[in-house]
């Protein structure tokens, strides 16, 4: 039986140059960094509020902030430590000032300055001890004893574990995954697609999760698979990590799932994982504007969240901690994984910075990422690689009309509308042209010859445009 | 919760973000884009230097000298920065091709002048105007100097020994009535097709243009539908009217027009859709100029009345994003 689907085999999108530099270096699990700063808002949704004070010891795993809202994941100390502060940031998610919450670790402190007394040190281990045996499924046994626990449960069960566990999309866009796993009443979803494409260049964190994680992975699929019960799991690979295609498969026949899960190996292009190009891709169905999956009964999960959703119903884990990649013009690419709120410039001896130059720390995909000038910023959950890189500076020219960002865009709009009415508040007119449609995958401002900040524009006029409303 | 905030860490939003994404550039540059169509034209070039001799260099040379320093010139006097991007001197190039070879190298510096300051700067630039910046000069021309614009001529064969520039026999235009080509059919169409024939420098050698035409379209340079519907739409209408296929295809200014004039990004639409609307349009103007009209020749004309028309174009032929759903609108005003 055949699992693995090579079609279709043409499709449009952009090919780029991939700079995969860090794919064969394994994940390292590095020890928890002696500070960390967590921002109240790391998802799609309503910020939390703090369940801690300045001053409070709290303990790795420790439910610290929660929200009301349904839109909005819990958040948890991801060390052991004590509450040094509480500040203000800007939102990795919505670009507004929130308050953050400063932890700082002794362990990790003396250790760094190497006068750690064995008290602190025994102490400090017994609590980080909490989750040390997590994350790995040793046999095909240890699979099945997990599906049988799984079965045991019931669907709501689940969603509230995956609540607790403040679990997000770690794709991206950081949606919180109990709401994407909570279907609405009357909605049947028969597909779920579990987005294992990174396709934009550089990131190589979900393809090394897929190569050390697999069983993970597959058994996290699984839980997602009990929960919404569709006819089929379809796990997106771009054809780029034909090791990770293959894995996957061998891991699905030796856990005799193929009968559930199937593998579909696509061209890489960009941007093949965003989940609209992604779903008319593998099934041909269209999600409708301002639509979501669910409309066409289709759920789509990153790799990465299928993991942790695994640790969180297998271990009652939260969502510590994550894989990503730092890359870029740095001495050693890696992927790390990391406690959620470790600051880049904490990690500095891992991946060392090869000047002195102004550098440009790239939180996201070098297509979507935001770009922060230093390295005091916080890994949020949604961060999947950091990429160090001098910034472009590139000077806008006007518009040729050349049309090279209509016929790349894959929603099907005019992004040189954009620019042009942009400039001269014209954002109506944005409208008109169904700017609300955009993904923001920066396409067309990667291809414009003229050098216009295409998604740039764009943001400021949706931004303008939901205020008007 | 009443944590006192740590005001001195706050991190300022217009501190931290600093670059919108993306982060990579394709690098394939406006300057490019122009050099690449530079690179190409020269082959029209080269044919029109061999047919019609050094006049037709001295031509093009006075041409795209003139519209770089009124570019140049103009850029310095509302002191905005000059980009040494190719446009002009495409435009340049591309207006000099449709001059006809004895015409004046005064009349050619007042038409380069022209096309770069009146149709392209004084409309805000390279992305602004509304009209082919090469087409208007040439139209400018035709309108201010009727009878040096229709002066056409054999082929200067300079290439042959013995031969004098002084002894050039003047010509009518193979498109007007009064024209006789003294020699078969199948010889008038291969001197169509390679360009032995009176016309404008750059725009007798049909095969120079197709070829750089096919290269630009297979580097994705320019959209095949507009040559393809342009000419097509000509030579469909062409038979209807009853006339020669052929001959209409390859003689004045289609080709050139279709393959390097129509296509050009600022001036023609940015949709498929609307592009064939926009070739269609222009394919049926120029049949009618040619069949009813008191020129002989009306691709110029046709592409520049298509020209206005895209600004129209681009407003009401909206592709439909991915995934759109039509919203019905009730009688009550509610939205279904
Ligand atoms: S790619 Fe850039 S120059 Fe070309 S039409 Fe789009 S916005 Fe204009
Ligand atoms: S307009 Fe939006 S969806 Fe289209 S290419 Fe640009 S960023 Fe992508």
């Amino acid at each position: 039986m055949n699992i693995i689907s090579r079609k279709p085999r043409f499709v449009s999108g952009l090919r780029l140059k991939e700079n995969k530099k860090s794919e064969h270096s394994p994940i390292s699990v590095i020890p928890p960094p002696p500070r960390v700063i967590i921002p109240m808002q790391m998802h799609a949704g309503a910020e939390c509020s703090l369940l801690v004070q300045r001053g409070d010891k709290v303990k790795t795993g420790q439910l610290i902030a929660q929200s009301d809202a349904f839109v909005s994941a819990k958040i948890h100390s991801t060390i052991t430590g004590t509450v040094k502060s509480i500040l203000k940031t800007v939102s990795p998610a919505t670009s507004t000032i929130i308050s953050a919450v400063e932890i700082t670790s002794k362990i990790a402190e003396q250790q760094q300055d190497g006068r750690l007394d064995s008290d602190t040190a025994n102490a400090g281990l017994e609590e980080e001890k909490v989750f040390d045996d997590s994350g790995h499924i040793k046999s095909a046994e240890e699979f099945r004893i997990f599906l049988k626990k799984v079965e045991s449960e019931q669907g709501a069960g689940l969603i509230q574990k995956i609540k607790d566990a403040g679990i997000v999309g770690l794709g991206g866009a950081a949606f919180p995954t109990h709401v994407k796993l909570s279907v609405p009443e009357g909605k049947k979803i028969d597909t779920v697609i579990l987005n294992g494409c990174e396709c934009e260049p550089y990131i190589t964190a979900d393809h090394r999760m897929m190569l050390e994680y697999s069983m993970e992975i597959l058994a996290g699929a699984y839980v997602i698979f009990k929960i919404l019960g569709p006819q089929k799991v379809i796990i997106a690979i771009e054809n780029n990590k034909e090791d990770a295609i293959k894995l996957i498969a061998d891991k699905i026949f030796e856990l005799g799932l193929e009968n559930i899960f199937s593998i579909s190996a696509l061209p890489s292009r960009y941007p093949m994982g965003a989940e609209k190009t992604l779903i008319k891709n593998i099934l041909k169905r269209k999600v409708p504007v301002g639509g979501l999956p669910l409309n066409v009964g289709v759920v789509v999960q990153n790799v990465s969240t299928a993991k942790a959703i695994f640790d969180a119903v297998a271990y009652d884990k939260p969502l510590i901690e994550r894989a990503i990649t730092i890359t870029g013009d740095i001495i050693k690419p890696v992927n790390l994984m990391v406690r959620i709120g470790t600051l880049v410039g904490d990690l500095k001896n891992y991946f060392g910075v090869l000047k002195e130059k102004p550098y440009d720390f790239i939180f996201g995909g070098p297509m979507t990422g935001f770009s922060v000038a230093n390295m005091n910023f916080p890994i949020v959950k949604g961060t999947g690689c950091v990429l160090v890189k001098e910034g472009m500076d590139l000077t806008e020219k006007n518009c040729i009309r050349c049309s090279r960002c209509v016929s790349v865009c894959p929603m099907n709009l005019m992004p040189l509308m954009y620019g042009t009415y942009a400039k001269n508040n014209m954002w109506e007119q944005c409208r008109q042209y169904y700017i609300e449609s955009c993904i923001e995958c920066g396409s067309c401002a990667y291809v414009c010859p003229s050098a216009i900040p295409l998604v740039g524009y764009i943001k400021t006029g949706k931004a303008v445009l939901a205020r008007k409303k | 919760m009443d944590s006192k905030i740590d005001e001195a860490k706050l991190i300022d939003s217009g501190e931290v973000y600093i670059a919108h994404p993306p982060h990579i550039w394709s690098g394939f540059s406006t300057a490019k884009v122009m050099y690449i169509v530079l690179a190409v034209l020269a082959l029209p070039f080269a044919a029109a230097v061999y047919f019609f001799g050094l006049r037709a260099l001295y031509l093009i040379i006075i041409s795209m000298a003139t519209a770089l320093i009124t570019e140049f010139a103009i850029k310095k006097l509302r002191k905005k920065p000059f980009y040494m991007d190719g446009s002009a001197l495409i435009t340049g190039l591309l207006f000099a091709l449709v001059l006809p070879p004895r015409i004046p190298f005064w009349m050619a510096i007042i038409g380069a002048a022209f096309s770069i300051a009146i149709a392209k700067e004084a409309f805000g630039g390279l992305g602004f105007n509304i009209f082919n910046p090469a087409l208007a000069g040439r139209a400018f021309l035709a309108i201010c100097f009727p009878t040096a614009m229709t002066s056409w001529y054999f082929p200067a064969k300079w290439f042959v020994p013995g031969y004098a520039a002084a002894d050039a026999l003047t010509s009518a235009s193979p498109l007007s009535e009064s024209y006789i080509y003294e020699g078969t059919r199948a010889a008038l169409y291969k001197d169509l097709f390679f360009g032995n024939i009176a016309g404008s420098i750059g725009e007798t050698s049909a095969l120079a243009i197709l070829i750089g035409g096919i290269i630009l379209i297979a580097l994705k340079l320019i959209d095949w539908k507009i040559p393809v519907i342009f000419i097509g739409t000509v030579a469909l209408g062409s038979l209807i009217f009853g006339n020669d296929v052929l001959f209409q295809v390859l003689s004045g200014g289609l080709m050139i027009g279709a393959f390097f004039m129509a296509t050009d990004y600022v001036t023609s639409p940015v949709t498929g859709a609307g592009r064939i609307i926009f070739a269609f349009g222009a394919g049926i103007i120029t049949l009618l100029i040619r069949n009813f009209g008191s020129l002989p020749e009306g691709v110029a004309f046709s592409i520049l009345i298509m020209n206005a028309f895209t600004p129209l174009i681009d407003k009401y032929v909206r592709p439909k994003p991915f995934g759109f759903v039509r919203t019905i609108v009730k009688k009550d005003g509610k939205r279904k």
